[in-house]
């Protein structure tokens, strides 16, 4: 440490702002205890809304009105109103279902592994992507509870002691998913909750108003910051990532499921689970950049989320992104090693087919576009990090629907090949959601602190945790 | 500063758990007895009829099976409900005056079928066909109960598939001789299982099929 800390010295005094990085504290010099539960109570309860987010907030609140309208056609007419048809009959429900659930999982990674292997920069950050998980989960649950088509019967999907006798039917992975999805938003709501807790004592303190006052002193459920207060938050903090640390893995890959238990080529591969997982990975950090990026500039956040964490966070988007490109040449290698025809058609349809556009896409944003990661003059720049988070995020969401519609479209009866075309419901449904998750963001920006206040006070210089960089810097 | 909760809410905050647990549990039970209930399934409830027909006065009092007007039940899906010509059969020669059957005279000149109100309604996507179950030892009694002493039908059994399930998936537990699907004075032996196992052999009941979902659901 005492060697790492001369060259720091060395390296303050020679090299430019970019090299400095790696040293810089976690969180701006200047801020204390004090200072920070000000400014992250102050954002809720007295700063104004910034004028930025007040107009993206109208037309996220138009979008939303979107979703209840796509909702209301699917509900009235059926899922006839989509472009589905055979035998394309997942389609985007299916995609945007995968897209969403990926995202989500950036959130527990950072608050679950990332506590577990004491990385603390996640500090500045996990409320935030927590929150974000919640609602990406929200979001994808959604689409599979409207294709059932009678969606006023969905609880069937439940084991419940009813009148038909019949358990569901737990050798689907569809079933997997009701329960990989439904443990996963109740855990991830729960580590959400329970990591509030202090600071909705910290909000209830600082409230000026009687009914602010009650609001948050019931959510914090009479936290008084005593020992023993702190002995029990910590405990069940830590047991909670630890339960939650599995999910990150199983249940993205139990969403692959859906695909690799069945049989139709493009579906049935043995590296789905690890690249869906990494994907997953690769998608929500990508969405926590393309959310935090803007909300950290509105709110002037810039000494809690500092321009290392932005790079620690390209470099995870970086390693995962590396690993989707092989899960790429993995399944052109498989459809060329199996020597199955159908293997072999399903490749060269994907690439040369009607959908060749999707693959080029998808291949120029998840697989060329992270390259430029690699350059610390690229993860440092806030304005091109922010553009290649927007490109990945559609890239991934490219990667589900090749997966989907393009190993549909032309299965093993060429007499039931058929194209499909989405429909103005189809892309109305995928809007609105976007409208909706980024709608429950502005909602949770504007009143939760979304910067964790006692955590991220661990990571003031003079604690003398951040003063060891090489601990941090991975 | 001053407090914002009185000192109750210690209890009301703590007790409120154990609420709402008790808040699921009884949401939980309500719902749980009310899909079962006689509300909701119409078990033992007996339903109005345009003419006040006893099938306790015809069957247990005069001795007509059933299979006298419900004449399709060995043949068709559907047991059949009489035409008013089966009524008219003894009804032109009995009981010509009264009042109470002025309906069916009614329809006999008008030549316009009774309308009556189903007692029994399965839901469309069930398909179910009475000829099998008659010709494999499934008693009418069985499903529609002691219709001999209903002096306006009810439902006798709920309908609902978990009753259909517990036949089918142990038919040896209600099966009976074939001659004896009419006899509502019919008892099981003591050894109604081995002797059902025996029935279901005799009969070629395809056991393992009976709970296909396409069996039921086509």
């Amino acid at each position: 440490m005492l060697f790492h800390l001369i060259i720091t010295d060395k390296t303050v005094a020679q090299h430019d702002h970019i090299a400095e990085l790696e040293h810089q504290p976690l969180v701006a010099k200047g801020e204390s205890y004090g200072s920070i539960t000000e400014k992250i109570t102050n954002d809720v309860l007295e700063t104004k809304t910034p004028r930025s987010m007040s107009v993206t907030l109208a037309v996220t609140s138009m979008l939303l009105l979107v979703f209840v309208l796509a909702i209301g056609a699917v509900l009235l007419k059926g899922p006839g109103v989509w472009g589905n048809n055979n035998p394309v009959g997942w389609a985007f429900e299916i995609t945007n279902f995968v897209w969403w659930v990926g995202i989500g999982h950036a959130g527990t990674l950072i608050s679950a592994i990332l506590l577990l292997l004491h990385q603390h920069w996640r500090n500045a950050i996990n409320r935030f992507a927590e929150a974000m998980t919640l609602f990406a989960v929200m979001c994808a649950g959604l689409f599979p509870a409207l294709h059932t088509g009678r969606q006023w019967l969905d609880y069937w999907l439940f084991p419940y002691p009813n009148t038909m006798g019949l358990w569901v039917n737990f050798r689907s992975p569809l079933i997997w998913d009701v329960f990989a999805v439904s443990t996963y938003f109740t855990v991830s709501a729960m580590f959400w909750f329970v990591g509030l807790i202090p600071d909705l004592a910290a909000m209830r303190d600082k409230s000026k108003k009687h009914w602010q006052k009650v609001v948050y002193g019931v959510l914090a459920m009479g936290w008084r910051g005593s020992a023993h207060h702190w002995h029990r938050y910590e405990t069940s903090y830590l047991l909670l990532a630890g339960l939650a640390t599995p999910l990150v893995v199983s249940v993205h890959s139990v969403v692959s499921f859906d695909f690799a238990v069945s049989l139709v080529p493009g579906w049935h591969a043995t590296i789905f689970p690890p690249y869906f997982v990494a994907g997953a990975i690769y998608s929500g950090f990508a969405m926590v950049l393309t959310l935090m990026i803007p909300a950290r500039r509105w709110y002037k956040l810039e000494s809690f989320i500092t321009d290392r964490h932005l790079d620690y966070m390209a470099k995870v988007m970086l390693a995962t992104g590396l690993i989707v490109l092989y899960g790429y040449m993995c399944e052109l290698f498989f459809a060329y090693y199996s020597g199955s025809l159908y293997e072999m058609f399903m490749m060269k349809n994907r690439i040369f087919g009607p959908y060749w556009w999707a693959y080029a896409a998808l291949i120029f944003c998840n697989g060329l576009t992270p390259q430029f990661l690699w350059f610390k003059s690229v993860r440092t720049n806030v304005t091109v990090l922010f553009i290649i988070s927007l490109i990945v995020n559609v890239g991934m969401w490219l990667e589900r629907f090749v997966i989907v519609v393009t190993s549909l479209h032309r299965d093993f009866l060429p007499s039931s090949w058929d194209m499909f075309t989405p429909t103005i419901w189809d892309w109305g449904l995928y809007l609105g959601t976007i409208g909706f998750f980024v709608w429950l963001i502005f909602v949770f920006v504007r009143v939760m602190p979304m910067i964790s206040i006692f955590e991220i006070k661990h990571l003031l210089p003079w604690r003398g945790r951040i003063i060891d960089t090489s601990a941090d810097a991975n | 500063m001053a407090q914002i909760f009185h000192p109750s809410m210690r209890v009301i905050s703590r007790a409120s758990i154990i609420v709402v647990f008790l808040l699921v549990g009884f949401v939980g039970w309500v719902s749980w007895d009310m899909y079962r209930s006689g509300y909701f399934t119409d078990v033992n409830v007996p339903k109005e009829q345009p003419i006040p027909f006893s099938h306790e006065h015809h069957v247990n009092g005069l001795g007509i099976s059933c299979g006298y007007c419900h004449t399709s039940v060995e043949k068709s899906a559907f047991a059949g409900i009489p035409p008013t010509h089966t009524c008219m059969t003894c009804h032109s020669q009995i009981w010509t005056g009264a009042p109470m059957l002025e309906p069916v005279r009614a329809s006999y000149r008008t030549q316009r079928p009774l309308e009556w109100n189903r007692v029994h309604d399965l839901p469309d996507f069930a398909y179910f066909n009475h000829s099998i179950h008659v010709k494999k030892g499934m008693s009418c009694q069985v499903c529609h109960g002691n219709v001999n002493m209903m002096p306006l039908v009810w439902k006798q059994s709920t309908l609902q598939m978990a009753w259909c399930l517990d036949c089918h998936r142990q038919p040896e537990k209600f099966i009976r001789p074939v001659e004896e699907i009419y006899n509502f004075e019919y008892r099981p032996p003591q050894d109604q299982i081995a002797f059902g196992k025996e029935l279901v052999k005799k009969y070629d009941v395809k056991t393992k099929q009976l709970t296909d979902c396409s069996i039921c659901h086509r």
